[in-house]
């Protein structure tokens, strides 16, 4: 079996994995790197439960190969708290509710943080579309959105206190 | 120990409140272990190989070149999963499910499945494998499979139900009959009659984990099985069952359930796994891809129905009929039964009858989703109760209000209501601001009601005390939404002690007793019930420790606030003994500290729920976007009212999705044409707005907390109310669910006419 030995930052952490040519991001990343936060829901980019950050862009880790992962930098949600601190988004959605199974929670915590870097204050429709790409089949989306938006205030007002 | 489960109206301390959930943590980390997520050494990957074909018989499948491929190490068909003796008959149906004998009955229906050492080869064995098919004739409509020149599926199904017995099968599986009355006499009474006929599709639950398990099975035929699941002990008594195994030697653990609204409850892929596992002799992983979900588990019914309503010019309904053919799948189920005990249960009507049928047809079969087989009857009851409101005149939420089910009503299908939500529900309604809000172009509003059973059954619970006086709860029902919260919340207000002195665990089957599945809203329920019973039993050996510790008589004992104390003026100057002191001394007064319950937990409270929905129609692509929605709906005692909550909205969302997008689109050749979420369109969040609730409770005299099941029945309106609202935007009435944007604007340019019979008015 031919395959690719690939070096890529995951998480912070140099990391190394060897995988066949044809497999997929999200596959190398839940079996040859143990990331088990990533969740399959379709494998054909459209429900986001796979979604992690490539170079700092939001992508579907199924459209991904693993090969392609080669020198650049991920992050997936167990790269989201830092030093045993949850991410106001992890804190937000366990106090707002804002999963019930919890299969999705991953995926949108990483979309949510991808919109709330590059915005740090959404609109309920900025919030609304930046999620459109994640599939949650138990909230209605309500409380999610509501967990997004009391994040975003909470992190603004951090970063205000700092400055 | 008997317990009595009637209400008791006690104040509570903790109930209510809006506590963090035990497993919150790990579900934002990605540490939460799923039905994939799980692994044993030298594991291999299983696959499953599906029929191209809606219906074909099997000539012969010839696995020895998929069985020659290196890396193979199992390959099972049929022959492999031989019917045990004395199994019984719907357990057999759900093994054929499982794995085709002799046929395929729809498009995906298994018929051969590996085990290789990588995804990789058992894709490839999957190719090797050579299956002969000799396709035969299909249906997958339900009406046109209950016609008499339909293609038979099954030689053996005769229906059942009918007077006299049939002399040859045909595809309708039984006929069911529900009601009330002289429905003759009634509708000639009716001054305005409205008889519509009606098409659902079919939708699927469309959890976002795919059905998942890991396998193991050892040579001396014990066995494990890790699984996403609703219930793992009906998973393992039905999979020992079909496997010919001992119950007590198969464990099932359930995973983390990444969604499962009903879907869950069936066992689909994992006998065949069992039975990699068992050929192989190591453990399988099998995942189903999305296309296997859509495509060979579980929708729903697609259904067709004539709705007839009768009422009176002073809005009193006199007379009501249903015939509601409901598609069952492959294999008959009871579908149809259930809309015809839903479907008129929101209403006094003195003279009604719903008749029912199970009709098989080439399509996966279904299960349930829910409330299963309510929403659909909803979409009929309630438009029709729209139009027929309108036909005499009155405003359609003062009609219901009318004509609402009380307290003490004889219900259409049997029970004789005890306190109920409907009337509440309506009056919220009628109420509520968000009825007199301006509307714009293109915008209407409609509301419309629901009804769900709820269920209780068989639990088991324990309950122990740790040496520091925490609280460990393990219960059998499956959190699906949250449940472990709201049963940490019970079993620390029964103690007296704080939330966060409890820990909620779900039981392997190995670890407690047989707990029937978290379906039919039962899992706070019953798990709640028992949990309730378990408290005051661990209580009881609190008490008599504690009368050890002071050495007085048990009686002159008290469990308050969470401390023992003693009563009496013979024992004033003693110190309340708390939980924690008690549990320190336990290994010296009898050793370990708990409390057991076993129970059918009978007395579940219905549910009812009225919604309204505010939608805009975008007239030239046919595109609706609801822009406002409530939800009024009675939950008994809301335990944790966030998850409450939760399940509102998301039933909420599931019906919205149904109604405008959601369906299972079929070719001529039988074979299912959008298996995938690209094309079975779900909502996303930017088609929804913020989902606003209302919680009533309106306390069920069967749960010592009041509590009924809540997380059904919000499903069950948003059909109708989406189809009123539509009627009330633009005055097209659809009688077609998904009133996707192509129906839409088809009704648009016939000006609706040409889908509308007339009202008659006699």
């Amino acid at each position: 079996m031919s395959g690719v030995l690939v070096t890529t930052t995951i998480n912070g952490d140099a990391v190394q994995f060897a995988c066949p040519e044809e497999e997929t991001l999200l596959d190398a990343l839940r079996d040859r790197v143990g990331l088990l936060g990533v969740k399959e829901g379709c494998g054909t980019g459209d429900c986001g439960a796979c979604s992690i950050t490539l170079d700092g862009r939001l992508v579907c880790s199924c459209l991904v190969l693993g090969a392609e992962a080669e020198g650049r930098e991920i992050t997936t949600v167990e790269g989201l708290s830092e030093g045993g601190q949850l991410h106001p988004l992890q804190e937000s959605f366990i106090s707002h509710a804002a999963l019930q199974c919890g299969i999705c929670t991953p995926g949108f915590l990483v979309a949510a943080k991808s919109l709330l870097d590059r915005n740090p204050d959404p609109s309920e429709t900025e919030i609304r579309y930046a999620l459109a790409g994640n599939l949650c089949r138990c909230t209605g989306y309500d409380k999610i959105v509501r967990a997004v938006q009391n994040a975003a205030k909470q992190i603004r007002e951090r970063s205000a206190q700092s400055a | 120990m008997k317990h009595d489960n009637s209400y008791t109206g006690q104040d509570f301390k903790v109930i209510g409140t809006r506590v963090r959930r035990p497993d919150g943590i790990d579900k934002v980390t990605g540490r939460a272990r799923y039905g994939a997520d799980a692994s044993l050494p030298g594991q291999l990957v299983g696959r499953i190989l599906r029929s191209p074909h809606a219906h074909a018989r099997i000539k012969a499948i010839d696995i020895s070149k998929a069985e020659a491929l290196p890396g193979v190490k199992a390959v099972v068909t049929a022959d492999d999963l031989p019917l045990p003796e004395g199994l019984p008959g719907d357990v057999a149906q759900m093994l054929e499910n499982s794995m085709a004998r002799g046929r395929a009955l729809y498009d995906g229906h298994a018929v051969a499945a590996v085990a290789a050492i990588d995804a990789k080869t058992a894709r490839k064995a999957l190719q090797l494998i050579e299956v002969d098919y000799e396709p035969l004739p299909h249906v997958t409509d339900v009406d046109a499979a209950m016609q008499p020149d339909a293609p038979v599926i099954h030689d053996w199904l005769y229906t059942s139900g009918v007077d006299p017995k049939p002399e040859k099968p045909s595809n309708i599986a039984q006929r069911t009959e529900f009601g009330l009355g002289d429905i003759e006499a009634g509708f000639a009474k009716a001054d305005v009659v409205i008889e519509r006929s009606y098409k659902t599709e079919a939708t699927h639950q469309g959890y976002i984990e795919p059905h998942a398990c890991l396998a193991n099975i050892r040579p001396d035929g014990s066995g494990e099985l890790w699984v996403t699941t609703q219930g793992p002990f009906v998973y393992r008594n039905v999979c020992a069952q079909m496997l010919g195994m001992d119950i007590a030697k198969l464990k099932v653990t359930s995973s983390e359930i990444g969604g499962g609204f009903g879907g869950k409850t069936h066992v689909w892929a994992e006998p065949v796994a069992l039975a990699l596992s068992r050929k192989a002799n190591r453990p399988v992983k099998l995942v189903m891809t999305r296309d296997e979900v859509f495509r060979a588990s579980g929708p729903t019914s697609s259904t067709s129905m004539d709705i007839k309503l009768g009422a009176t010019r002073d809005g009193t309904l006199v007379a009501a009929r249903a015939e509601m053919r409901y598609g069952d799948g492959a294999f008959p189920g009871i579908w149809g039964m259930l809309s015809c005990m839903t479907c008129f249960a929101c209403y006094e009507i003195a003279n009604c009858k719903a008749i029912g049928y199970d009709v098989v047809q080439n399509r996966p079969k279904v299960a349930a989703y829910r409330a299963p087989s309510a929403p659909m009857a909803a979409f009929g009851v309630e438009s029709a109760m729209d139009e027929l409101a309108a036909a005499i005149g009155m405003d359609p939420v003062e009609f219901r209000l009318k004509n609402a089910s009380r307290e003490g009503g004889q219900s259409h299908y049997g029970p004789v209501w005890g306190p109920i939500g409907i009337r509440a529900t309506l009056e919220a309604v009628r109420d509520h601001p968000h009825m007199k809000a301006p509307l714009g172009p293109n915008q209407g509003r409609g509301m419309a009601c629901g009804f769900w059973f709820n269920i209780g059954g068989q639990t088991c619970s324990d309950l122990n005390v740790g040496v520091d006086g925490t609280v460990t709860l393990t219960v059998g029902t499956v959190d699906v939404g949250g449940s472990r919260a709201s049963l940490g919340l019970i079993a620390a207000e029964e103690l007296g002690i704080p939330y966060e002195q409890v820990q909620v665990n779900i039981a392997d089957t190995g670890s407690l007793g047989h707990n029937d599945m978290t379906e039919g809203s039962r899992g706070t329920f019953s798990s709640g019930m028992a949990a309730i019973f378990a408290a005051r039993n661990t209580i009881e050996v609190l008490r008599e420790r504690a009368a050890k510790m002071w050495d007085i008589p048990v009686e002159d004992v008290t469990w308050e606030a969470g401390q023992a104390v003693a009563k009496g003026s013979a024992h004033g100057n003693l110190k309340p003994l708390s939980l924690k002191d008690i549990a320190a001394k336990s290994p010296k007064t009898g050793g370990p500290i708990a409390g057991h319950n076993e129970v059918v937990a009978d007395g579940a409270g219905v549910s009812f729920a009225s919604h309204i929905c505010d939608i805009e129609v975008d007239p030239e692509t046919g595109a609706t976007k609801v822009i406002r929605y409530t939800v009024v709906q009675d939950a008994g005692k809301a335990i944790h009212p966030d998850y409450v909550e939760g399940q509102f909205q998301g039933g909420a969302a599931q019906g919205i999705g149904w109604a405008l997008n959601e369906e299972y689109i079929y070719g001529d050749d039988g074979r299912l044409q959008n298996a995938g979420f690209l094309d079975y369109r779900m909502p996303v969040c930017s088609d929804l707005p913020f989902i606003d609730t209302m919680i009533l409770e309106i306390p069920n005299p069967g749960h010592p907390y009041g509590v009924r099941g809540v997380g059904e029945t919000s499903i069950v309106p948003p059909l109708a109310a989406i189809g009123n609202a539509l009627s009330n935007a633009v005055g097209v009435r659809m009688h077609h669910v998904p009133m996707s944007p192509p129906r839409i604007l088809k009704a648009l340019r016939e000006d609706g006419q040409a889908d509308r019979g007339p009202a008659k008015v006699a």
